[in-house]
């Protein structure tokens, strides 16, 4: 009998860490977005992508809600949000 | 063909015949023979196997693993120290079911320091996973590592086997040894094809995280297949049988034990000892038995109970201990018969032979001696004057 025993590679994408969030997430308001990229580089997950500026987006079924990216925004135009409210 | 060798010369004989692609290892007594005589074949080119020098016993057991997660059969040895230091990466070469052979020349373990034999070292890595068989002779030692491989790297099972050989007494003892001829060994072990292997063009992990979701499943499928094996490895020792010649049950072996009325429970070498006195006992009409122990793990726990539920006194010989517990066989045969209704009067235990203390025919004689309607724990052979109570 086996187990789970070997893993194919892209596997982590099968683990949603969505689930693992909480209290807040994040809202991408696509107002003030000067297209940086900071918010995709420091996100954890790899879960936020964008085009140009006011493109930016994140996939909730990966994002863990850490705020990362809303911290990091220099023009405030990520907020975190009660999960829950209108995205 | 019959040959006159040291037990070292055998195993390392034997393992060539089983043909590894990699050997990686590291010298300790009572070891270093098996792979220095193993390094002289791949040396003079009478092996082709890459021997991979180690600066440690982790390097070793870590060059097997990985070895043998690209698809090779490999192969490494080691006895007491040098098996605690693999610890950690013997726990994971059975986790990823890997069916690495490893020979262990039993040793005691330090402190204090002592190169001579008992078997506390593969026993105290009794729960890691792997497969653990003791040899009696010499003779048992090669069959037994042919076997390893067979079973081992059959595809339903897919585990570590440890083939345990008293250090000293088997790896320098000199007996005559019935090689088997490459031809046989041919056609007894095919060569090994992975169910799994780590390849560029396959890209896949091995052993990875594996969260509260996901370990316990990993755990129960090892002890799953462990209850396999006891049903494996008499079918593969029977095939062994009309290759070779020669008959193992590979679980147990009852040496006089029907109708005994004592009957000693021993792993390894001590067993041949035991049989001596066996028979002299039952020239004296003595009625009584030996019961060998050659799969420690898996546990045979029911061949167990049916080998003794009818004798009346039993006393297990351990080479081991549990400190501050019971001696891990005979708890274990205990284990087997609580609750049964038909079981032992009696099952004593005796620990002997600890850093390669002589079990000699009296040691033996003393603990039949011993098997009486009072229920011992006793060590055998100790020297009283050597023991204070408080410290000077």
């Amino acid at each position: 009998m086996f187990g789970p025993l070997v893993v194919k590679s892209g596997s982590s994408k099968k683990n949603k860490t969505g689930s693992w969030r909480v209290e807040l997430k994040p809202k991408f308001l696509q107002k003030d977005c000067i297209g940086c990229k900071l918010c995709v580089l420091v996100c954890p997950e790899g879960c936020v992508e964008g085009a140009e500026k006011n493109t930016y987006h994140c996939d909730y079924s990966y994002c863990k809600g850490c705020g990362d990216c809303a911290l990091i925004c220099p023009k405030k135009d990520i907020l975190m949000i009660k999960e829950g409210e209108k995205e | 063909m019959k040959e006159f060798l040291e037990g070292s010369r055998a195993v390392a004989e034997a393992v060539k015949l089983c043909k590894p692609g990699v050997i990686s290892a590291y010298p300790i007594t009572p070891q270093t023979h098996i792979v220095e005589e193993l390094a002289q074949f791949v040396a003079d080119g009478a092996l082709n196997s890459q021997f991979v020098n180690v600066e440690s016993e982790h390097s070793a057991a870590s060059v097997v693993l990985g070895s043998t997660a690209t698809g090779v059969r490999s192969y490494t040895a080691t006895s007491s120290q040098g098996l605690f230091y693999m610890a950690e990466v013997v726990f994971n070469i059975a986790g990823m079911r890997l069916p690495v052979v490893m020979t262990c020349a039993n040793r005691a373990i330090s402190a204090p320091i002592n190169i001579w034999n008992d078997q506390q070292d593969s026993v105290s890595l009794r729960d890691a996973g792997w497969i653990q068989l003791y040899a009696e002779d010499n003779q048992e030692v090669v069959d037994l590592h042919l076997m390893a491989y067979r079973l081992g790297e059959d595809k339903s099972v897919m585990l570590p086997v440890m083939v345990c050989m008293d250090g000293f007494i088997l790896t320098h003892g000199i007996e005559t040894v019935d090689m088997p001829t490459q031809e046989q060994a041919d056609k007894f072990l095919p060569p090994y094809h992975a169910l799994y292997k780590l390849d560029v063009d396959n890209p896949m992990t091995l052993g990875p995280l594996a969260d509260p979701d996901y370990y316990i499943e990993t755990r129960y499928a090892i002890q799953e297949t462990h209850k396999h094996v006891l049903t494996l490895l008499p079918k593969i020792t029977a095939e062994f049988s009309k290759v070779f010649g020669r008959t193992y049950n590979g679980l147990i072996e009852e040496y006089r034990v029907k109708d005994a009325e004592r009957v000693i429970v021993a792993m390894g070498s001590v067993c041949g000892t035991v049989k001596d006195v066996v028979d002299e006992l039952r020239d004296k009409g003595k009625k009584v038995g030996l019961l060998k122990i050659v799969s420690y793990r898996p546990f045979p726990a029911q061949q167990i109970y049916e080998a003794l539920k009818a004798i009346p006194k039993v006393g297990v010989l351990d080479k081991a201990v549990s400190l501050g517990s019971f001696a891990p066989l005979s708890a274990e045969i205990k284990a087997v018969f609580f609750g049964k209704k038909k079981k032992p009067e009696v099952i004593s235990s005796f620990v002997a032979g600890l850093g390669g203390r002589d079990i000699t025919k009296n040691s033996v004689r003393e603990m039949f001696s011993m098997l009486t309607a009072k229920e011992r724990s006793e060590f055998i052979d100790l020297k009283p004057e050597l023991l204070k109570d408080t410290y000077e």
